[in-house]
């Protein structure tokens, strides 16, 4: 085995992992401010993902798509909270997860509705179609590293937002005491609403980013909701810290995993056999790592307020 | 306690529906159209799904939205217990030689057994954590199962595995719609009996009690834990059971059994129909599957109408269809 590979395949790794930060920062801010648990926000994804293709088909700027899917993602998460999610804050978790259930089959019947089933696809825009050079030999793709560092800049940007504005510091005072910041005269309906659109917005620009690597379809958002699920749980529910921390962690086990496990697997058993044996203890391999956390600190790594 | 004096409105709603239930096959059996019969079975089948997890999910409180993952396993248990003996190749072979085997009463009891001690380690994890935690654990479970299915290429992967003639029950020919009714029935009417039984025992007390307040059900000397783990797995058996059985209606079992849009069905079940109620998930799966057949006749884009409803449901009707035909849930 290379160590270009070797190193391309952690680049891989890191690049998942930050995908999956934007996707659990604003499910965990989400749940973090409102106690919410929202299913959707896979679709949120998926709205993201087609508003930048259907924009850079219509216009030819890639640029454009993705403002589009930022604007997009923002506006339905807002229309989403202010119609539905509004009214499930008081409710228990059971009702979170059937009432966002049953927004996951709106938004994908409706998208299927206006876009057809066909996957729609995105190009790497020209800027960033190129390779870099690795050190060692290898040479790695351009454009994944542009969204590695998309994701670095949202991550210091979301800890300069929470640690230093006053809509940051509002944000960590709805998570400590609702009540007590509503008193001080905080609007905090509204809070609410921009949280959850901010949340809503980088899952669209993740699903944006994401659009031009796969095919853009109906669907595309609920394997990452899952993924974001478990890099939630194992940060600990409500910590961007641990967000990020997990995100890094399972990006990375899961494409060393695949990467490396067959391999370690042919070693013993035998090409064939070991091939098969790797890739499917491969596939199953952060729900261990999840469970093999949870088992010894039951909270995550991070636990927010406990 | 519930059932005082004569019988409820609930309980008799809940007859009338499962007498509805095993008319409408008769009929359509009278009236040849073996397309009605399947569609009861589906409620059959999906109802006892529902029955399992409403245990779990209406009396103990455990939102596990990793049923699926048990189900999926009596699937699989069905599919893989007939390819083997349908091939004639042992399943294994040390230490003693086991074929499979194409006989119900075999698959259901392996089912029943195997799902169960899947739930056991399953469940000893996720029932550390709670809330929300618990939420995405058990579909984390389900979800590491479902890939594991997924690229285990033994017995088909994402293609699946057909069952090619199906399994066979003592003295009934399974391959007569009616008859594979009748067995899922009355699969469903012992579960249901089963169902009412832990419900009113002791072990039901100490279940619901540690769903309404975990602190004094510890204070009185009962640890929740155990008795949580315990009814997470007989939950899980009754839905591995119901499994086996859908994996023989189809004759087809797949990863989509196990995958999260069945766990999540599962649950949007036992809500329609009602939470913690004996006939709860009956209700919920005989509405869930004509709604399936009628908007789906109507317009492709049924599920859509679907999310509708369900959100509807969810925000203003709280208690399901049994609550809206029944009334409120009377706390004795």
């Amino acid at each position: 085995m290379s160590t270009p590979l070797l190193i391309e395949q952690l680049l891989n790794g890191l690049q998942f992992g930050v995908m999956l930060f934007l996707m659990a920062a604003g499910l965990t801010l989400i749940f973090g401010v409102m106690g919410l648990i929202n299913l959707a926000h896979g679709s949120l994804y998926m709205v993201g993902a087609f508003a930048c293709a259907a924009v850079a088909a219509a216009t030819g700027s890639f640029w454009l798509g993705l403002a589009a899917s930022l604007a997009a993602a923002a506006a339905a998460g807002a229309l989403v909270e202010l119609v539905v999610v509004r009214r499930l804050y008081d409710r228990d978790h059971l009702d979170q997860v059937l009432a966002t259930f049953a927004l996951i089959l709106i938004f994908s019947e409706g998208t299927r509705w206006l876009f057809g089933s066909f996957p729609l696809y995105l190009d790497i825009p020209a800027t960033l179609s190129g390779a870099i050079q690795l050190p060692g030999g290898g040479r790695y793709p351009l454009y994944r590293l542009a969204i590695i560092g998309v994701g670095i800049l949202v991550a210091t940007g979301l800890y300069l937002l929470i640690s230093k504005t006053r809509l940051g510091m509002r944000i960590r005072a709805g998570e400590s005491d609702r009540e007590m910041i509503a008193a001080l005269g905080v609007d905090i309906r509204t809070l609410y609403t921009v949280v959850f659109a901010l949340g809503a917005a980088l899952a669209g620009l993740a699903g944006a980013l994401v659009g031009a690597l796969q095919s853009v379809q109906v669907g595309m958002g609920e394997p990452v909701l899952i993924l974001a699920f478990v890099v939630i749980v194992i940060g600990g529910i409500g910590s961007i810290k641990g967000a990020l921390v997990g995100a890094i962690l399972v990006g990375l086990v899961d494409t060393l995993g695949r990467f490396l496990l067959p391999k370690l697997f042919s070693a013993f058993m035998g090409p064939a056999q070991g091939t098969t044996m790797g890739a499917a203890i491969a596939s199953m391999l952060i729900y261990v790592v999840m469970a093999l956390i949870l088992a010894f600190r039951p909270r995550g790594l991070f636990a927010a307020n406990a | 306690m519930r059932d005082g004096v004569g019988m409820t409105r609930e309980t008799l709603v809940g007859f009338v529906l499962a007498a509805l239930l095993l008319a409408f096959p008769l009929v359509a059996s009278a009236m040849d159209e073996p397309f009605y019969i399947t569609l009861a079975t589906r409620m059959a089948v999906l109802a006892l799904a529902a029955v399992g997890l409403n245990l779990a999910l209406g009396l103990g409180g455990l939102i596990s939205f990793g049923h699926a993952a048990f189900f999926g396993i009596g699937g699989y248990v069905a599919g893989i217990f007939a390819a083997h003996a349908f091939n004639q190749e042992p399943i294994f072979s040390a230490p003693f030689e086991f074929m499979g085997s194409d006989r119900m009463p075999m698959i259901w009891l392996a089912a029943l057994l195997i799902s169960a001690l899947a739930a056991l380690p399953i469940g000893a994890i996720s029932l550390r954590t709670s809330g929300v935690y618990f939420i995405m654990i058990t579909l984390a479970f389900a979800q590491m199962i479902y890939y594991f299915a997924m690229s285990w290429p033994a017995y088909g992967g994402e293609d699946g595995l057909s069952i090619l003639a199906r399994n066979a029950f003592p003295g009934l020919n399974t391959a007569n719609p009616l008859s594979l009714f009748l067995v899922c029935y009355g699969l469903l009417l012992v579960a249901l009996l089963v169902f009412a039984t832990v419900r009113n025992s002791r072990f039901g007390a100490a279940l619901q009690a540690g769903r309404q307040n975990e602190t004094r059900l510890a204070a009185v000397g009962i640890a929740p834990f155990s008795v949580r783990l315990v009814a997470f797995a007989i939950s899980a058996a009754i839905t591995g059971l119901a499994g086996a059985l859908y994996a023989d209606l189809n004759r087809f079992v797949s990863p989509s059994m196990l995958s999260w849009q069945m766990s999540g069905e599962l649950i949007v079940l036992v809500i329609l129909g009602g939470t913690g109620r004996l006939f709860g998930p009956l209700a919920g799966a005989m509405l869930f599957v004509l709604f399936e057949s009628a908007l789906g006749g109507l317009t492709e884009r049924w599920q859509f109408f679907l999310g509708l409803i369900l959100l509807g449901v969810v925000l203003f009707a709280r208690g399901g269809l049994m609550g809206i035909v029944a009334g409120k849930v009377r706390h004795g």
